[in-house]
């Protein structure tokens, strides 16, 4: 059976770059085309699944929360937790447990485990490739 | 499966976490079995020459204590076997060469690099 499988170490946190939202796309992506996909995430990456993320109103925009709904990446993890599942794929997410006691973003939402290294290894074992995507 | 790190991004984090963060993430994948080689390059062709710790960052009464030690950090992968490579155009564009560099890491020059990408699963640039 052919492996579709794709694994992706991302290093990047919320809201610092444009590689933030570009390594979500490219996981929606893979979805879309049918790839299981497990994710390490590394260092910074490592608060993109944090639980206690918290949406705020903008004034400059004069709107408020609710109107503003701000962006979080851990309901991007959980729309793409829910699209999987809708599409009978898989999706893995491993955080970096050092990376996340030094942040002190332990409490990470649903389906987002912690691992260390020996799970990246793992995970680039068994795919077909592996992206990985470091700060610059 | 073999996977070729490439350090290109140099003094990343050096200071926060007192240590380069790929090579930490390679001795620790070695050590739970992964077959890895390193190639340093960009800025990082400078580790291959470090022969001393970072200076230790003072914040106010803050001193640290164990700053990053790149030496013994590239000592340890040589010692798991770990292949470590540098690009010698990248050392001389530096105004470094290759008599600087420490033993055991191997100078490969453009052409070597196809033969070195051949001979490896996966090439992770970081």
């Amino acid at each position: 059976m052919e492996n579709k499988k794709l694994t992706f170490a991302f290093m990047d946190p919320p809201f610092e770059n444009e590689r933030t939202i570009t390594f979500f796309r490219i996981v929606d992506a893979a979805l879309d085309g049918g790839a299981d996909v497990q994710v390490f995430a590394y260092e910074g990456a490592a608060a993109l699944a944090f639980a206690l993320q918290k949406a705020h109103g903008n004034s400059v925009h004069h709107r408020d929360a609710e109107e503003e709904a701000h962006p979080l990446t851990k309901d991007w993890i959980a729309a793409l937790q829910k699209k999987a599942e809708r599409l009978g794929r898989q999706l893995d997410w491993v955080n970096c447990g050092l990376c996340v006691d030094e942040r002190g973003v332990n409490e990470s939402i649903p389906g987002c485990k912690r691992g260390s290294p020996a799970d990246l290894w793992r995970y680039a074992s068994s795919s077909f490739n592996t992206l990985v995507i470091g700060t610059r | 499966m073999k996977i070729l790190q490439i350090v290109e991004q140099a003094f990343r984090t050096l200071v926060e976490e007192q240590d380069d963060t790929i090579l930490w993430l390679t001795q620790s994948m070695a050590g739970a079995g992964a077959n890895l080689e390193v190639l340093l390059s960009g800025n990082a062709v400078y580790y291959a020459v470090m022969k001393n710790r970072q200076p230790a960052v003072k914040i106010g009464d803050w001193v640290q204590q164990e700053p990053a030690d790149i030496p013994s950090d590239l000592g340890r992968i040589l010692e798991q076997d770990i292949p470590v490579y540098v690009l010698k155009h990248e050392l001389e564009e530096r105004g470094l060469n290759v008599d600087m560099l420490r033993p055991s890491i191997k100078p490969i020059d453009r052409t070597q690099l196809v033969s070195l990408y051949k001979q490896v699963d996966q090439v992770w640039q970081w």
